[in-house]
């Protein structure tokens, strides 16, 4: 079965069952020893323990920003070649990255607090990455103001498209502007800057909400897809009594 | 190093983490069960998919019979 | 059930549902609250200064455009006229609309309003005042919008007509609400002053509110 065949919804449907609960316990496995090793690793010499809540945040804001690019290509798809399972994956990536923005914004406001003195400063990478978290708000908002999924699926994508502007802002930001958030130190053109003490355990951390990610994308496409053939049935259950 | 009074704000930015995470899994699990519901309702009426339904009466004649 | 009660749970029943419009209202407080620092500077002195202000403002305005839904959806399917034919008081069941619709969206401000007053970087007093005066505040611009609401029903786009009617019936909550949280912050005037005033114009808001609304309704819908 090529990858081509999963565009068939129910074909997708087959496959993610059957690989939703492998996918899930390799989660769990890489999620603890990732956490492990996340305890393990040493502290900064200047931020001390503290430094452990960068493992959540890191993660966090490259999931929000990978969801969002998930979104603009499969907006790419619904726009362009009406892509069947292209609508599925954009509604489901929605509420997902939004969570993960989410938990980028509170543990680096919870992370800013004790280093810097405050739970928020209206910096250009900060302000940028809220930004984000209110596109994926308006995003869930319009799918769900709109009653039928393919019109909600095109208006959406349009958004995201436009949207899709702020992630290039939010990781260059660092470097257009004087901001209070620190400058980029993994994705660099030179090698990272992070210690490898503290580097592996973030790349850890990384792979596992990215697992983790994964696995709750393929769920919420799957019950996205049985969503919609309950709305397919309702209609015919509505039509049928006479 | 005041390391120690910060232990409350690790803490904290764990437990958010952990409750971001747990609601998305706790969401994305019931809305499955949920769904999974709803199909088995219909079903019960009488209306599936066209696929299932091959072996079956029309589903518009069962549910005249039941209406 | 009693019909009131059936009234609030379809309400709110509607108001979650897909086009309902609940939650959309938090959605524009925290964007009016992010465009500010674009408008002002992200002078974090300044800005915790006026954040009161600012949260009012934007807990106003989201109130206010969220009224639509109000009357709106009832009068285009009819169901105004079902229930003016109907035999529970219309004012009451015009109250009770009016709490379905505080529930759906003053209740979420209030729940967001210290998570996004940490934007602003209120502290833990000044965030504790404002959440008091939205919880009194925020049924009184309910209450009050709901006259607009009902005057403006039969017009097609009556929304920013809606908006024009009850912001000046609201200036009051506006004052007292923002003198009671600034009053926590800085001021000599001890919180308890502006704040009862608050108190007193929300319950008077309760009453007139759906005296008001029924007339205009009864008058609007011969």
């Amino acid at each position: 079965m090529a990858v081509i065949d999963l565009a068939n919804p129910t074909r997708f449907l087959q496959f993610a069952n059957r690989a939703i609960p492998w996918l899930g316990g390799v989660t769990v496995v890489v999620f603890a020893f990732a956490i492990n090793q996340a305890m393990v690793a040493p502290d900064d010499y200047q931020q001390g323990a503290t430094v452990k809540i960068m493992f959540l945040h890191v993660p966090g804001a490259w999931l929000g920003m990978l969801a969002w690019g998930l979104m603009t290509i499969a907006a790419l798809g619904t726009l362009v070649w009406r892509h069947p399972l292209a609508d599925v994956t954009a509604k489901a990536a929605a509420p997902i990255g939004a969570a993960f923005t989410l938990m980028c914004l509170v543990t680096g406001s919870l992370w800013g607090r004790p280093m810097w003195g405050t739970y928020w400063v209206w910096d250009a990478r900060l302000t940028s990455e809220l930004i984000l978290f209110l596109l994926y708000l308006g995003v869930i908002a319009l799918w769900r103001t709109v009653e039928d999924p393919s019109r909600a699926a095109r208006a959406v994508a349009i958004l995201t498209l436009v949207g899709a502007i702020d992630l290039p802002i939010i990781k260059f930001s660092v470097d257009w502007w004087n901001t209070l958030h620190q400058p980029a130190s993994v994705f660099r053109l030179a090698a990272p800057t992070i210690d490898p003490s503290i580097l592996i355990p973030l790349l850890i951390m990384t792979a596992a909400f990215t697992l983790l990610f994964a696995t709750l994308l393929l769920a919420a496409m799957r019950n996205e897809i049985l969503r919609r053939r309950v709305r397919a049935l309702r209609l015919m259950q509505a039509s049928a009594v006479s | 190093m005041e390391a120690t009074s910060h232990m409350a704000f690790i803490v904290a930015a764990y437990a958010a983490a952990g409750a971001v995470v747990g609601g998305l899994t706790a969401w994305v699990m019931l809305d499955y069960r949920v769904q999974l519901g709803r199909l088995a309702d219909l079903e019960k009426r009488g209306f599936a998919r066209r696929s299932a339904s091959a072996a079956s009466a029309p589903p518009a004649e069962r549910a005249r019979e039941k209406s | 059930m009693s019909p009131l009660a059936a009234i609030l749970f379809r309400d709110l029943r509607i108001a979650v549902r897909v086009g309902g419009g609940a939650l959309i209202g938090v959605l524009f407080f925290l964007v009016v609250v992010t465009l500010t620092p674009f408008a002002l500077g992200p002078d974090i002195a300044l800005l915790q200064r006026i954040g009161p202000a600012i949260l009012w403002l934007a807990a106003l305005l989201a109130s206010l455009l969220a009224l639509d839904r109000l009357f709106a959806a009832d009068h285009q399917d009819g169901s105004l006229d079902l229930i003016l034919m109907g035999r529970a008081p219309l004012e009451l069941v015009v109250a009770a609309k009016a709490l379905a619709h505080w529930l759906t969206t003053g209740l979420p401000l209030i729940i967001a309003a210290p998570l996004i007053g940490l934007l602003l970087n209120l502290d833990g007093r000044a965030e504790a005042a404002l959440v008091l005066t939205f919880l009194v505040g925020t049924p009184a611009l309910t209450f009050i919008g709901l006259i607009g609401a009902a005057i403006a029903v039969t017009l097609r786009r009556g929304g920013l007509l809606l908006a024009v009617l009850v912001l000046p019936l609201t200036v009051p909550v506006l004052i007292f609400g923002v003198a009671a949280a600034n009053a926590a912050m800085v001021g000599p005037v001890p919180f308890g002053t502006p704040f009862t005033i608050l108190c007193a114009l929300t319950l008077a808001s309760l009453v007139v509110g759906p005296f008001a609304a029924a007339a205009a309704l009864r008058q609007e819908m011969e």
